[in-house]
């Protein structure tokens, strides 16, 4: 494992996302109200690519005819088949012990400490003056 | 009497109502006087006409009368053949499909005061299903309250196509009450005809008319799974009669499939259907559909995913097996038959449990 500079955080504001290629590898990176997250671009199904999904929130039900709408903007549907995944696990709603999509720690590092190593900044230039977005693949 | 079905708890047997003359010392003089005076006689489904190939198998055909109208032939036939233990007698006749609310449910009370009084009370193996007029929910209701103290009524009965799907809400007084009263549902072949028995149309012979018939099963297990009607009521049993069984795993797969995809539109569906359908539903073995292969039934039984779903049934007198053939489809695995021919009916039907104890 190696950590990897994929975005500055000023590029990937709240409820936005950024697809980034590491060791050859589609990552979605989310950004949820400033907690950030990473999962395979590559949903378990098919292979759809994530970061294309829309983003809703969770729809729950306390009886038949009854709708809740939960954590907004925390899951992503599969643009292929609508499959939802967590955002913040990669954990399918439909069979969450069986089917997820691979996740990655990611952290936010301010330039100061990135620019005394060990990461790996290959796309993205990284100064003292800001923070950044760093993925552990 | 045939060695492998001795004990043998049969699901699904038809004793015939001869006609509605029959019925008249069941029913109050306002309905007597009705019928005698419209002459109105034949209220036989038009889904099994009596002549038809699939109404009786043709060495069950009595000489005269209609298909399982005869008592003792019928306590011969399907019964001492078989070494039947218990048979569930459901009853097919116009009540459960008439227009008219308040003479469907006085056909239907009376085919129930009937059958306890001629058939149950005469022969110590039979059982039978409350039959109930669907057309108007809160009579059905009224009908169980009236005869679910009456433990010899193991199930209630209705037909497989009605006036509107059966997960919507005019039938969950139904539901609650058959959960009400740990009675099982059957939802037996056949239909209302309010309208075409296929989402197409009509069909104009018996082979599209036989062949169909899933479809309509397939939609009303759709029903009440995505209306939530197993999560309203989680007791609640429905056991598919003479519904065919090889057409369960593919429709099981798509379901699960397409539900992965479309389920936050009925998020009170929290499991894949499969899963809720093989806890709430059963199916009778006849007819079962498939080739008299071990192999292919065996993928079968594999691909429903659960060793409790069947349950026996010979479907007398209707013609689904021939005599050389046995009730249990050819190539069913022998060690499963003790399983579907008693322990799957006695988990089904508690009532069942209660005669035997």
């Amino acid at each position: 494992m190696s950590k990897h500079v994929v975005a500055t955080v000023a590029d990937l504001p709240p409820g936005s996302r950024k697809l980034v290629t590491v060791k050859g590898r589609p990552i979605a990176v989310f950004n949820l109200g400033g907690e950030f997250f990473a999962l395979i671009n590559r949903c378990p199904h098919q292979g759809a690519g994530l970061c294309e999904g829309e983003v809703t929130g969770l729809v729950t039900a306390d009886g038949p005819g009854t709708y809740r709408l939960t954590r907004p903007g925390e899951i992503v549907r599969c643009p292929w088949h609508g499959w939802e995944f967590d955002i913040r696990t990669g954990q399918s709603w439909c069979e969450p012990s069986r089917i997820k999509a691979k996740q990655y720690p990611v952290e936010v590092a301010p330039g100061t400490a990135l620019v005394k190593g060990p990461y790996v900044a290959e796309t993205v230039g990284v100064t003292v003056e800001q923070d950044y977005v760093v993925v552990e693949v | 009497m045939n060695a492998f079905t001795r004990g043998a708890i049969d699901c699904d047997i038809h004793p015939g109502v001869p006609g509605i003359r029959t019925l008249l010392p069941y029913m109050n003089n306002y309905w007597k006087d009705a019928f005698i005076r419209r002459g109105a006689d034949d209220f036989d489904l038009a889904s099994y006409p009596p002549g038809a190939p699939i109404t009786c198998r043709p060495d069950w055909r009595p000489e005269k009368g209609k298909p399982g109208t005869d008592m003792a032939l019928l306590c011969a036939q399907a019964l001492d053949a078989f070494g039947t233990r218990h048979a569930i007698c459901n009853t097919l006749y116009g009540g459960q499909v008439a227009v008219s609310e308040t003479m469907g449910a006085a056909i239907c009370s009376a085919i129930n005061d009937w059958i306890a009084a001629e058939w149950l009370s005469r022969d110590a193996r039979l059982r039978a299903s409350i039959v109930v007029p669907a057309q108007a929910p809160h009579l059905a209701v009224e009908e169980i309250e009236r005869l679910a103290g009456d433990r010899r009524f193991v199930q209630i009965l209705l037909p497989a196509a009605a006036e509107l799907l059966y997960g919507k809400s005019y039938y969950w007084p139904i539901w609650a009450a058959a959960e009400k009263h740990g009675l099982p549902v059957g939802i037996h072949a056949g239909s209302m005809f309010r309208y075409a028995p296929t989402s197409n149309g009509w069909p104009s012979h018996y082979l599209h008319d036989y062949v169909s018939q899933s479809q309509a099963f397939e939609d009303q297990l759709l029903s009440l799974v995505s209306e939530g009607v197993f999560a309203r009521f989680p007791n609640l049993r429905i056991v598919l009669l003479e519904s065919g069984v090889s057409w369960l795993p593919g429709f099981l797969w798509r379901s699960v499939k397409t539900w992965r995809g479309v389920r936050s539109e009925v998020p009170w569906v929290t499991r894949p259907p499969a899963e809720i359908i093989r806890d709430h539903v059963r199916l009778t073995m006849q007819p079962f559909d498939s080739p008299p292969d071990p192999a292919i039934v065996g993928q079968v039984l594999d691909q429903l995913g659960s060793e409790e779903l069947l349950l026996f049934a010979t479907d007398y007198p209707h013609w689904q097996f021939e005599p050389e053939e046995g009730a249990v489809p050819p190539g069913f695995p022998p060690a499963l038959l003790r399983k579907v021919m008693v322990e799957n009916p006695l988990a089904t039907y508690p009532r069942l449990q209660e005669s035997l104890a």
